[in-house]
């Protein structure tokens, strides 16, 4: 029994405190970004929400650039950047285009920033593709502070929320005020996804924010139970992409460890591949018809 | 050629821009590249794919991380994990949501790009250069492949040309008179995923997909004819390219950086011009 | 199920046509005889079959069981001899397109290639758009007109390969009253001049009263078919519904009552949503 789990969870594997607290911040934004991404995969705003992320990616490297920190920068470009797609694309068609080319200016500058990055040796692979294992213990009990308001906030906006996101109109008729809830909704995901790309990486958030979320979605058609699905399958991918990560520093090729966001966005596919084997549920349909 | 001209010419771009044979390389794969997203970015547009053509390049890039680790050519890499992913979302996308499936296919490429990235054992700097994209690094050889590539890519819009047309504007009618939408659709993926493939080394991953979002977007303000609109989009795209390389040569910074500031600029003029127009025409109207 | 003797050979015929999506069925045993030129509404409340049957007919969904036949031929995708008009299409305003453009895709859009220009499509077009009405939209951006008029190029679209029959899905459902008359008498004429035969479809039958030769009314995957006089009657009605209902006319206005809750079907009302999307989802 020792061996397997000595084979399972390699040895100093709970005694890390790197591997503890990357196990704690990656479960606080897996469940953020699940519970947010099931909105925004209803909403059909995947897009801007990677985009979010990339937007992210460029104020961090403007931020590092600086002087300052990966954080801020993470955060205040990506609510920016949240805004002005909400402002600038109204129509469904207008979003595609908006959301392209607002994600085309702000990343032209953030690839000039990441590239006299460059010569702090590691700095965009860092901001790309993330640190979950060096992420600072003292950012963590701010990180987990905003999630934890995040969710709060959800739970307030959740009956218009879930309304607007099903039938704008019918909710707009019936008083909902749909603009400004999407405007908040809009910041929401902002500062979820700028979390979440500040741990995992920016190249790497879009995976937890849509991959659990659509997941559940295919498995339940009732949106009370897909959001603590989502979060579920969400916390689950990232321990045991964390887990594996761990585990692979003894693997080939190279004897120094696969990286944990290769795990995340390998599980993330895996399990919604396998969900799409699901049949989907006769009730969803009597709804589509 | 008198000396005071040589000295104007000097002053306007840096000596051996046009004379160094990678610059002549640079040049002209950068013209190959502006015509096919100029022509494939009006599809793009029209179909609203800017998410497939952000996500595409971002895809291949993680081919070429894989083919630099291999140590093959990564143009390679980057044209087989680019027409890979588009051939996924085109197989996955049936019976879910679109942008779903490209942003499920493109992390998970990233995180294959990630992987691929820690394999290599010294920093990757060959791969992080196609982030970015360069100037320098085209050799002939390459510009061969780009101008192959990109024929093919073409060759296949103009194949497609009608019921592409036909299935982006009016898709309900097209299916009716017996257009697959499906493999319509696959097919577009497929010509995206190649101009992307071709692209990057010059532009890089990140912003590779401005040249197939921006120029369109922009000549659909200024025209309402396709054939127009293509032509117009195929100028704004070698023109924000030309210049783009002739600033990145001069000041050594990233040509992305330069293409998708200079497309951001062109969109935000083309639709402030129509903008305009529109109003002074309503201003006219009520005179008649 | 009313039949009727034509003095030509039908163009459609429809036979014990089922369709069943994951146990629920969505059409039962459909029996329909159509005759050339004839105007007929298709009509029936949101969720009674009408697209899935509208699909049947274009070729684009098998049915379950029974056959289709379209002059004197299997149903197949694409046939050149029915023209489609969809319900609306969603273009932005800045699509470079020109009304001549819209409509010539109805000509050869769905071969490969590029289309040259040449006199004789350009005369094709223009006539077809003649037609509708609409030569003065020729060289107008589409992505700016109203719906009204990018419905009557959509018509023109489907005229271009001379259809013999002409099939509309819901083309009144997103236009004003008066906008809605105009495209009503515009088809109503194109039938009598063309010969064309027209199936409409549409969950108001009142604006097609006075040009329709016979109604089709579709209500829990059932169909009847015949003149409104005899089809829309509260007997014939309650049988399809399986649940009383009562049919009112007031002032040249038909009006169709539901018995239950949830079957009030009153056709002055429109609405309900389409969706479109396969992951929708109830709260």
């Amino acid at each position: 029994m020792n061996r397997i789990l000595s084979f399972v969870f390699a040895p100093g594997f709970f005694s890390n405190e790197q591997v503890v607290n990357a196990l704690w911040l990656g479960g606080v934004i897996a469940v953020v970004a699940g519970a947010v991404g099931v909105f925004t995969v209803l909403r059909g705003q995947s897009f801007a929400g990677h985009a979010m992320s990339d937007m992210g990616a460029a104020g961090a490297a403007g931020s590092l650039l600086a002087g300052g920190t990966a954080v801020t920068g993470f955060l205040s470009f990506s609510v920016i950047a949240g805004a002005l797609v909400d402002l600038l694309g109204v129509r469904p068609r207008d979003r595609d285009v908006a959301t392209g080319l607002v994600l085309t200016a702000v990343l032209g500058l953030g690839s000039l920033f990441l590239f006299f990055d460059t010569r702090v040796v590691g700095a965009p692979e860092m901001i790309l593709f993330g640190s979950i294992f060096d992420s600072e213990p003292s950012l963590t009990p701010i990180l987990s502070g905003l999630a934890l308001l995040m969710l709060v906030l959800m739970l307030i906006l959740y009956r218009p929320l879930v309304f607007s996101s099903l039938s704008a109109e019918t909710a707009g008729a019936r008083g909902v005020p749909v603009r400004l809830i999407g405007f908040i909704y809009m910041l929401l995901l902002a500062v979820s996804v700028g979390e979440t790309a500040l741990i995992v990486g920016s190249l790497l958030s879009t995976a937890l924010l849509i991959g659990p979320a659509s997941t559940a979605l295919r498995l339940t058609s009732r949106i009370g139970r897909a959001i603590p699905l989502a979060a579920l399958i969400g916390l689950l991918c990232t321990w045991l992409g964390i887990l594996l990560a761990y585990d692979s520093y003894y693997w080939p090729p190279a004897g120094r460890g696969w990286p944990v966001s290769f795990f995340i966005t390998g599980l993330v596919l895996a399990l919604y591949l396998a969900s799409r084997m699901w049949p989907q549920g006769a009730p969803t349909r009597a709804l589509a018809d | 050629m008198s000396s005071s001209a040589t000295g104007w010419i000097n002053w306007l771009v840096s000596p051996g821009i046009f004379t160094y044979s990678f610059m002549q390389n640079a040049w002209l794969s950068g013209t190959i590249i502006a015509i096919v997203c100029g022509v494939a970015g009006f599809f793009t547009m029209l179909r609203g794919s800017a998410f497939a053509a952000h996500a595409l390049p971002k895809i291949g890039f993680a081919g070429a991380a894989g083919a630099v680790w291999l140590s093959v050519n990564p143009l390679w890499g980057l044209s087989v994990f680019a027409v890979g992913g588009a051939l996924g979302i085109g197989w996955l996308g049936k019976g879910a949501r679109r942008d779903v499936i490209i942003g499920l296919i493109l992390a998970f490429g990233l995180g294959t790009g990630a992987l691929f990235l820690s394999f290599n054992n010294e920093y990757a700097a060959g791969a992080i250069a196609l982030l970015f994209g360069q100037i320098v690094g085209v050799s002939t050889g390459e510009v061969i492949d780009t101008a192959v590539l990109a024929a093919l890519c073409l060759a296949l819009l103009v194949v497609l040309y009608r019921p592409l047309l036909f299935a982006s504007v009016a898709p309900d009618n097209a299916e009716a008179r017996g257009v697959s939408l499906r493999s319509i659709d696959i097919w577009f993926l497929v010509v995206i995923g190649i101009a992307t493939a071709v692209t990057v080394p010059i532009v890089g991953a990140l912003l590779s997909f401005s040249l197939l979002v921006g120029p369109a977007a922009a000549a659909s303000y200024l025209t309402h004819r396709p054939s127009h609109a293509m032509m117009l989009s195929v100028a704004i795209a070698l023109l924000s390219l030309w210049i783009g390389v002739a600033l990145a040569y001069d000041t050594g910074w990233p040509v992305g950086f330069f293409v998708a500031t200079l497309v951001v600029i062109a969109y935000a003029v083309a639709r402030i011009t129509a903008q305009w127009r529109v109003s002074r025409l309503s201003r006219v109207a009520p005179a008649e | 199920m009313t039949s009727q003797t034509f003095s030509t050979s039908p163009v459609l015929t429809v036979s014990h046509v089922g369709m069943k999506f994951l146990n629920r069925s969505v059409l039962e045993d459909i029996e329909l005889t159509i005759g050339a030129g004839e105007f007929i509404g298709l009509i029936g409340p949101n969720g009674a079959g009408k697209s899935t049957l509208l699909r049947i007919l274009l070729g684009l969904q098998k049915p379950t069981r029974g056959t289709v036949e379209i002059l004197g031929s299997p149903v197949r995708r694409g046939n050149r001899y029915i023209g489609y008009v969809p319900q609306k299409i969603h273009l932005d305003p800045a699509t470079p397109l020109s009304g001549r453009d819209l409509a010539g895709l109805g000509l050869d859009g769905h071969r490969y290639g590029i289309a040259f220009f040449n006199r004789k499509r350009h005369a094709q077009i223009d006539e077809a758009l003649e037609m509708v009405d609409a030569r003065h939209l020729a060289d107008a951006p589409v992505g700016r007109l109203s719906g009204g008029e990018q419905q009557r190029l959509l018509i023109a679209q489907a005229l271009l390969t001379h259809p013999q029959i002409l099939l509309l899905d819901e083309p009144l459902s997103n236009l004003d009253i008066k906008s809605a008359r105009e495209v009503v008498r515009l088809v109503a004429r194109i039938q009598r001049e063309h010969g064309v035969t027209v199936i409409l479809v549409a969950h108001d039958m009142n604006p097609l009263i006075d040009v329709m030769d016979r109604i089709i009314y579709l209500a829990q995957g059932r169909a009847a078919i015949g003149p409104v006089d005899v089809v829309v009657q509260s007997d014939v009605l309650s049988t399809l519904y399986g649940y009383p209902v009562e049919v009112i006319r007031t002032r040249n206005r038909i009006l169709v009552v539901g018995g239950q809750d949830s079957g009030i079907e009153d056709f002055s009302v429109t609405g309900g949503e389409h969706c479109h999307g396969t992951e929708v989802l109830s709260t």
